[in-house]
């Protein structure tokens, strides 16, 4: 029950219209530390949505997204930023993000938050190997002097440019694609793609990650590896994990949590277990796809 | 490989089909003689010539490309192959003739050849100008993926900031050079702004209008600009603070050398082969910076970028900015070398011609840029004085008129052959492994 003892993300009455099409309704859920938790419900439910307003792609009609950085979200201190009218604290633990309140690009260099997209987005006429450098810009960004000492030459760039290369080459050999890294990442098949993608957004040394649909056009054995995956980076980081997903044996065998969401509104929050019984997910997802039914009713499924 | 029959066949069939089109337009002309009538003048000579050259290029392209267009899309895979031995040795090679290059057109206008300002000035410098343009563009457009039709704007704000100052301020050339850098880049910054939030084609549409206000600025203001008498009288630059004109305190006459309009265009030549390289050389650098690699990835896809801490305002910013730079100094360096400008060296034509030099040589390659600048402005050039031309179609006719329409052919012959460019391929700017040699047994992992 870390979403409730030690959580990291806090949505809170979130809202998302589109003209008259109201995406999310009043959502709120909360992300444990460490957790991999799931955002799951039918097709057209608002997941993608809520990721991009936790991303900061689409800006909220109402509510609010916080994040806490190296320690437990607390109450009082988000109510006491969202007064202060800041975007963020400073140089306090922990470090509390309003996200609804950031751009895209810092909710990713600053609150650490990262991504992956429902249809891949890799940078497919540039090599893996430079993938996963673009990922680390921040760093290198720094380490060059915004340019100026990168230009000359400098020694300490290329330090941090091989330091970059040893981290890309660190998660390269996790997932397992060393031996692609200088061809272009278009090039890679599908399920190297999505691999690679999620290698990409852990090389910006996320504190979240959120992951659409990792899974997706996967066969079994390569969503039982993207299991062992996500739980190998997990244990090996300790990064927390809210993931969409629509296989559910995916779902079942590796969320400590699982959210559900139809229509933009949340119908059930709890863990696997739970979520699986309640007659309420059930009739969400029978209106769905009866196989995927069966797999909640029957609880986890054999890979 | 096709069946030679096939292409035989295609060949009869378009040289029947341009014969049909030309008979109207061509083979019956009209003129209208003294007293004002028309009179018929026929031209079956040009039009057989031209049904023949439809023949021999039909029969020639089926035979090299039978399945027609769809094949001029490379396979990827093609993409990734390492280049061939020549290109890896391109750049030394050409350096090497690069820098002996007016010594060689020393030689061949002694020789009995061009002269030798033909030589070194249209064929050298004019060249590198456009290098320098097309090198600038190429971040803008090659590397960050901006459609900028309106370059030219950049280039005129180098040109005309660094006369004004050199004519109205007496100051040296060697201090106006940078400023106009910087001056263009500030431009660059203006246009990048409203382009900001635009795509594509809007950003297309938006630069082309900033370089149409900015001629129309030089047309109109005139106490300031001079309007279309433009600038005349632009200082020319000085080696060490010494000039190398004929006249007395120059070089030339302190070193005691009889004076020689060699030197000048030498040393202008070198000037230029100068920014160029220094213009290569920091592109080289900038691409594996992470400026640089973050202009390719907004290229590729901009919300992937954005989703990793990637500012995507400052990154168009910056491209624009180091572009214009380089735009800016092209056309001080362009103000002083011919020491007269004018609105009419800043049209739309000009940008379209850079844009061209980018797209042709590849986007994002720079030695496409050098290649393409070279074929573009050298081809054009070289075409205006094809003499050979005249046995073709007559007496009549002036290859300068036609040379625009035999350029767009080629450049369109050019574009069905290689949709990429010159140089499809992308040299990636940082590598696990050493770079395969070609030859070497391939090593393929799996897939
Ligand atoms: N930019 C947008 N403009 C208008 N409507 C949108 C936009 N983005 C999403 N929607 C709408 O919001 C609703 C939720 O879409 P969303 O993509 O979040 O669903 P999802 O749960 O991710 O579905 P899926 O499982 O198919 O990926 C849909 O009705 C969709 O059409
Ligand atoms: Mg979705």
């Amino acid at each position: 029950m870390r979403w409730l003892s030690d959580p990291l993300l806090a949505v809170d009455h979130l809202s998302m219209r589109f003209g008259g099409l109201v995406a999310i309704n009043a959502l709120s859920f909360t992300v444990g530390r460490g957790d991999i938790t799931a955002l799951i419900g039918p097709n057209g439910a608002g997941k993608t949505t809520v990721f991009n307003c936790i991303t900061g792609f689409y800006k909220p009609t109402s509510g609010r997204i916080a994040l806490a950085q190296g320690g437990t979200l607390e109450r009082g201190a988000i109510e006491a930023l969202t007064r202060s009218g800041k975007k963020r604290t400073q140089g306090v633990n922990p470090e509390l993000f309003l996200l609804e309140r950031m751009a895209d690009h810092a909710i990713a260099s600053e609150a650490r938050v990262a991504r992956t997209f429902q249809n891949i987005r890799l940078f497919p006429g540039m090599t893996v190997l430079e993938n996963l450098i673009v990922a680390q810009h921040k760093t290198l960004m720094a380490a060059s002097d915004y340019s100026l000492g990168g230009l000359l030459g400098l020694a300490k760039y290329r330090a941090a440019e091989r330091k970059a290369i040893d981290l890309a080459k660190a998660w390269l050999e996790v997932v397992g694609l060393v031996a692609r890294a200088d061809d272009p990442a278009g090039d890679l098949p599908y399920g190297a793609q999505r691999r690679l993608e999620i290698a990409r957004a852990m090389c910006t040394n996320p504190v979240l990650l959120c992951l659409d649909e990792p899974a997706a056009g996967l066969n079994n054995r390569e969503s039982a590896e993207l299991t062992q995956l996500l739980r190998g980076i997990r244990a090996q980081t300790g990064v927390s994990i809210l993931l969409i997903e629509h296989d559910m044996s995916v779902v079942m065998d590796i969320s400590d949590h699982v959210v559900v969401i139809e229509y933009g509104v949340k119908i059930a929050d709890g863990t696997a277990d739970e979520v699986k019984s309640d007659p309420k997910v059930i009739a969400a997802y029978l209106g769905v796809d009866d196989e995927e039914v069966a797999v909640a009713e029957a609880g986890s499924v054999a890979p | 490989m096709g069946a030679p029959a096939d292409a035989l066949k295609k060949a009869l069939i378009a040289g029947l089909v341009t014969l049909g089109l030309c008979f109207p337009i061509v083979a019956l002309r009209t003129d209208a003689n003294f007293s004002n009538q028309l009179v018929l003048t026929p031209r079956w000579g040009l039009t057989f010539t031209l049904a023949a050259i439809a023949a021999v290029g039909v029969f020639l392209i089926s035979l090299l490309r039978p399945a027609g267009f769809e094949r001029a899309t490379p396979k990827r895979a093609l993409d990734t192959a390492p280049p061939h031995p020549f290109f890896r040795y391109l750049p030394r090679i050409g350096l090497v003739l690069l820098l002996a290059y007016p010594f060689l057109a020393l030689a061949i206008s002694a020789s009995g050849g061009p002269g030798l300002l033909k030589l070194v000035d249209t064929y050298g410098i004019q060249i590198l100008i456009y290098v320098l343009l097309g090198l600038g563009l190429n971040i803008i457009l090659g590397l960050a993926g901006l459609l900028d039709l309106g370059f030219v704007a950049f280039y005129a704000v180098g040109a005309y900031s660094s006369a004004l100052l050199t004519t109205t301020f007496g100051l040296s050339f060697w201090i106006v050079l940078p400023l106009a850098g910087i001056l263009a880049a500030f431009w660059g910054v203006m246009i990048s702004l409203p382009v900001l939030r635009l795509k594509g084609d809007y950003i297309a549409i938006v630069t082309l209008a900033f370089a149409e206000i900015v001629r129309l600025v030089l047309v109109n203001w005139v106490p300031v600009t001079g309007g279309y008498a433009g600038i005349s009288s632009i200082p020319k630059p000085t080696l060490l603070g010494l000039s190398l004109g004929p006249e007395p305190g120059s070089l030339t006459s302190l070193l005691g050398i009889p004076f020689s309009p060699f030197y000048r265009l030498a040393f202008m030549y070198y000037l230029v082969l100068a920014l160029a390289l220094a213009a290569y050389w920091a592109t080289l650098r900038l691409r594996t910076l992470p400026v640089g690699r973050a202009w390719e990835a907004m290229r590729e896809d901009e919300i992937a970028c954005r989703s990793l801490g990637i500012n995507t305002v400052a990154t168009k910013v910056s491209a624009f900015a180091a572009g214009a730079f380089f735009g800016g100094i092209a056309g001080a360096f362009f103000s002083a070398h011919y020491g007269f400008i004018s609105p009419k060296s800043f049209e739309f034509l000009e940008s379209a011609m850079i844009v061209a030099i980018v797209v042709l040589g590849g986007l994002g390659s720079m030695i496409g840029v050098v290649i393409a600048a070279t074929v573009m402005v050298g081809g054009t050039e070289l075409l205006r004085e094809l003499g050979v031309l005249k046995a073709v179609f007559g007496p009549d006719f002036d290859p300068a008129q036609y040379r625009m329409l035999l350029f767009g052919l080629a450049m369109v012959m050019l574009m069905v052959w290689r949709p990429k460019g010159l140089i499809a391929t992308r040299e990636p700017t940082v590598r696990l492994k050493p770079q395969p040699t070609r030859g070497a047994p391939a090593v393929s992992a799996g897939e």
